[in-house]
């Protein structure tokens, strides 16, 4: 056991804090993904190495050789100086890495650098209504009529389609193969004919979902990325990405600091929530699970820096940290008690009213991206070896 | 960076685990109960011949001289094994308070026997952590008096005694003015009981009296515990998997059920971070001093809720087989059952973890 970091590792830790010493003042503070000042400093992060960092420099990356302890330290220094690390969504986060893992050259050259500056922004079509949970089991069609598909159907849950210039989008293109080998992976503009999208609000009361219609869309033949009937290999490389990034410490622990200082600024009848023995044992019972999941992330760390395979430690991350996440979230709003119910513009609003946000938002996530039931299958199933459920012959 | 185990110490699990697997396990600690042994000889001698009885002892004592993870890992093996051998008194925190506290002379005379396993000193300090009917020892003039409960390695040569102020001190079992009266918990692999004072002389380990050693070695005997339901609870695990995959109900495994899957993912998920967070709580010890005390503090309640868990539901998952004697499964329960209330419960623990950050007004 050596938690301490290198030499090297240890200067790099110095660059990053002095870059953010002299330019956090550029940084965007919150806000629109494409203001000129968020697009302005996502470009300089890329020059200097602090985002895109291991993308190949002819795609418009930095082309730095990957160091997990690099990209961590990264993480770690934007977060204590609570500057933005650039953008984010699912073009960077997923559709950047499958591209690079499964697309063609000519792909990897139109779409990867505006995806990466922020020019071109994308949505995920994959769910639907009747495939959530099952998502093998989609019905989008697409047909080919000549040098284009014809794309019909319908896909739900999808975040930021109404500010999308593009969509990465699962279709059904051999309708006689068994379902995990019949769908395809098209890209295409959202600006095509025939594409209708209709906003979905959440309990939040957010547009943070749409659904996005499709009537005869006509797509070039070669916007698919993989062969034919090879989508699903495509999609779940990056479903395993995303269930990875939903748990960040860094973002955890500023959040049960923040909700430490909820419990002791809170008085009832004058007295602090925190002198609540009560209170003060629900907090040190979220505290020592945050501990436990900090300590298994550094685990999964050093697994990766030592190409260990990390086995259960990592199959259960999506699942612990969204329901930790959720609880820690829900701890707040009952220190605040009626306060914690205020919600939008009103008087004696805590926090923006950013607990009850993200107490919903969580839920939201914990369903999303595989939900708990569908982790637990995962886990018991790959983890534990254990059986999948015999199929329900039909009626 | 570097945080998952070296080569030597997964050669120190394999080695141990074989040991104990070889001495017979789950039967090996019925018949330890069966017939009220006392101490079991056999284990003993083996353990002290891999080093586990010198495992922290320094290196100039004759002991192997090895870290607070290591030690961790050897509890974690005996409560996967449910071995019924003194450890957590008699080869941690015993030879831990002789090397911080004790004299040169005491050093010398105590930690070789030790780490040769020739004596074994339990441990008398339940008091310092929540004192129960009023129990308690008091020293005046080098004489001890008084009550200690449930003494961890109860079937000792000696004692290490800590009294009301924090002092540590040495007694020998066959110590005139001492009475030993033997308490009965649910769990036969560890024995514990009573100590009782009269007027009885004592050593004092002279760097004990600021009572800096003795917060030390409630830290590390929590961490200790924490170790032991680690493992005991990982047993459980994986004997419900086993069992859910050979029991059949509808005419087919009943690990096969989302329902019993469900339970046995959930204790996966639960436990999985327990893992690194032993090993965490056990580097503090050794290398983190900042942290050490409330990582002890959050190890030892955060395993005890989640030992609690996999206990219960994995002898649901044996459905009413679990609740035998037949299949012995409640020796493990009964195992964490006693990791969980030793040293402090969680709710008492939490709140020595809250006072750590000055939580508490």
């Amino acid at each position: 056991m050596d938690l301490s970091y290198s030499k090297e590792h240890e200067s790099f830790r110095r660059e990053v804090a002095e870059f953010l010493r002299s330019h956090a003042k550029e940084a965007p503070k919150g806000g629109a993904q494409r203001s000129p000042e968020a697009l302005k400093w996502q470009r300089l992060l890329i020059e200097k190495g602090y985002a895109a960092r291991t993308i190949p420099k002819e795609y418009g990356g930095f082309g730095a050789e990957p160091d997990i302890l690099k990209s961590r330290i990264i993480a770690e220094e934007f977060a204590k100086a609570q500057v933005s690390s650039g953008l984010g969504g699912q073009g960077i986060s997923m559709l950047v890495p499958t591209l690079l893992e499964m697309g063609s050259e000519a792909q990897k050259r139109e779409f990867i650098a505006p995806t990466l500056r922020g020019e071109l922004v994308w949505c995920q079509g994959y769910s639907e209504p009747g495939a959530g949970s099952d998502l093998a089991n989609l019905r989008t069609s697409a047909v080919l009529d000549g040098d284009e598909w014809v794309v019909n159907g319908q896909k739900i849950w999808t975040s930021t389609a109404h500010l999308a210039d593009w969509i990465f989008c699962l279709v059904r293109t051999e309708p006689d193969a068994p379902k995990h080998q019949g769908i395809s992976f098209l890209l295409f503009s959202m600006k095509t004919p025939g594409i209708e999208v209709r906003p979905l609000i959440d309990m939040t009361m957010n547009r943070n979902f749409n659904e996005v219609f499709f009537t005869d869309v006509w797509v070039p033949k070669q916007q698919i990325v993989g062969a034919r009937g090879e989508g699903w290999k495509v999609a779940n490389s990056i479903l395993r990405h995303e269930r990875g990034s939903l748990a960040d410490p860094n973002i955890m622990s500023s959040r049960l600091n923040a909700l430490i200082e909820v419990l002791k600024r809170e008085t009832v009848d004058g007295r602090r929530v925190i002198d609540n023995p009560v209170f003060r044992d629900r907090l040190m019972q979220i505290q020592g699970r945050v501990m436990a999941m900090q300590a298994n992330d550094l685990r999964l760390l050093s697994a990766q820096v030592n190409q260990q395979n990390p086995g259960i430690a990592a199959m259960i991350v999506k699942l612990q940290g969204t329901e930790l996440r959720h609880e820690l979230e829900q701890l707040a709003i009952d220190a605040m008690g009626e306060l914690g119910l205020l919600y939008g513009d009103t008087p004696y609003l805590r926090d923006q009213g950013s607990w009850q946000h993200q107490y919903m938002f969580f839920l939201g996530l914990i369903i999303g991206g595989g939900t708990s039931q569908i982790q637990k299958n995962i886990i018991s199933e790959r983890g534990l070896g254990m059986p999948r459920e015999p199929k329900v012959a039909k009626a | 960076m570097e945080f998952g185990l070296s080569q030597e110490q997964v050669q120190l699990v394999d080695s141990l685990t074989r040991f104990l697997k070889d001495a017979g396990g789950l039967d090996r600690a019925r018949k330890f109960a069966a017939d009220d042994e006392g101490r079991a000889k056999d284990l003993i001698e083996g353990l002290a011949q891999i080093g586990i009885a010198g495992l922290i002892v320094p290196e100039a004592h004759g002991g192997v001289g090895m870290s607070f993870v290591d030690a961790a890992l050897v509890a974690e093996c005996l409560g996967h094994g449910v071995a019924p051998v003194p450890y957590i008194g008699a080869s941690v925190l015993a030879p831990l308070a002789l090397e911080l506290a004790g004299s040169d002379a005491q050093k010398s005379a105590w930690l070789p026997r030790i780490a040769a396993g020739e004596v074994s000193i339990g441990v008398a300090l339940a008091e310092s952590t929540g004192a129960r009917e009023g129990a308690g020892v008091d020293c005046k003039d080098g004489k001890l008096s008084g009550r200690s409960l449930f003494v961890i390695d109860f079937e000792a040569d000696a004692y290490l005694v800590a009294d009301r102020s924090g002092r540590l001190h040495l007694v020998a079992a066959d110590a005139a003015g001492l009475s030993r009266k033997p308490l009965k918990t649910v769990d036969t692999t560890r024995p514990t009981g009573e100590l009782s004072f009269e007027g009885v002389k004592a050593e004092l380990l002279p760097g004990s009296e600021d009572g800096r050693v003795l917060r030390r070695l409630i830290d590390v005997g929590r961490v200790m515990l924490a170790a032991d339901t680690l493992g005991a609870a990982q047993n459980m695990l994986d004997q419900a998997v086993a069992y859910s995959l050979t029991r059949e109900q509808f005419g087919r495994p009943i690990g096969s059920f989302q329902a019993v899957k469900h339970m046995c993912a959930e204790m996966a998920a639960s436990l999985e971070p327990c893992r690194a967070f032993v090993w965490y709580a056990a580097h503090a010890l050794d290398a983190l001093p900042a942290e050490a005390t409330l990582t002890a503090c959050h190890v030892k309640a955060h395993l005890a809720e989640v030992g609690t868990f996999v206990a219960r539901t994995s002898t649901e998952v044996h459905g009413g087989m679990g609740f035998t004697d037949l299949v012995g499964l409640h020796y493990w329960f009964k195992r964490i059952g006693f990791n969980r209330q030793m040293l402090g419960s969680p709710e008492s623990v939490r709140e020595e973890a809250a006072r750590a950050q000055q939580l508490v007004a």
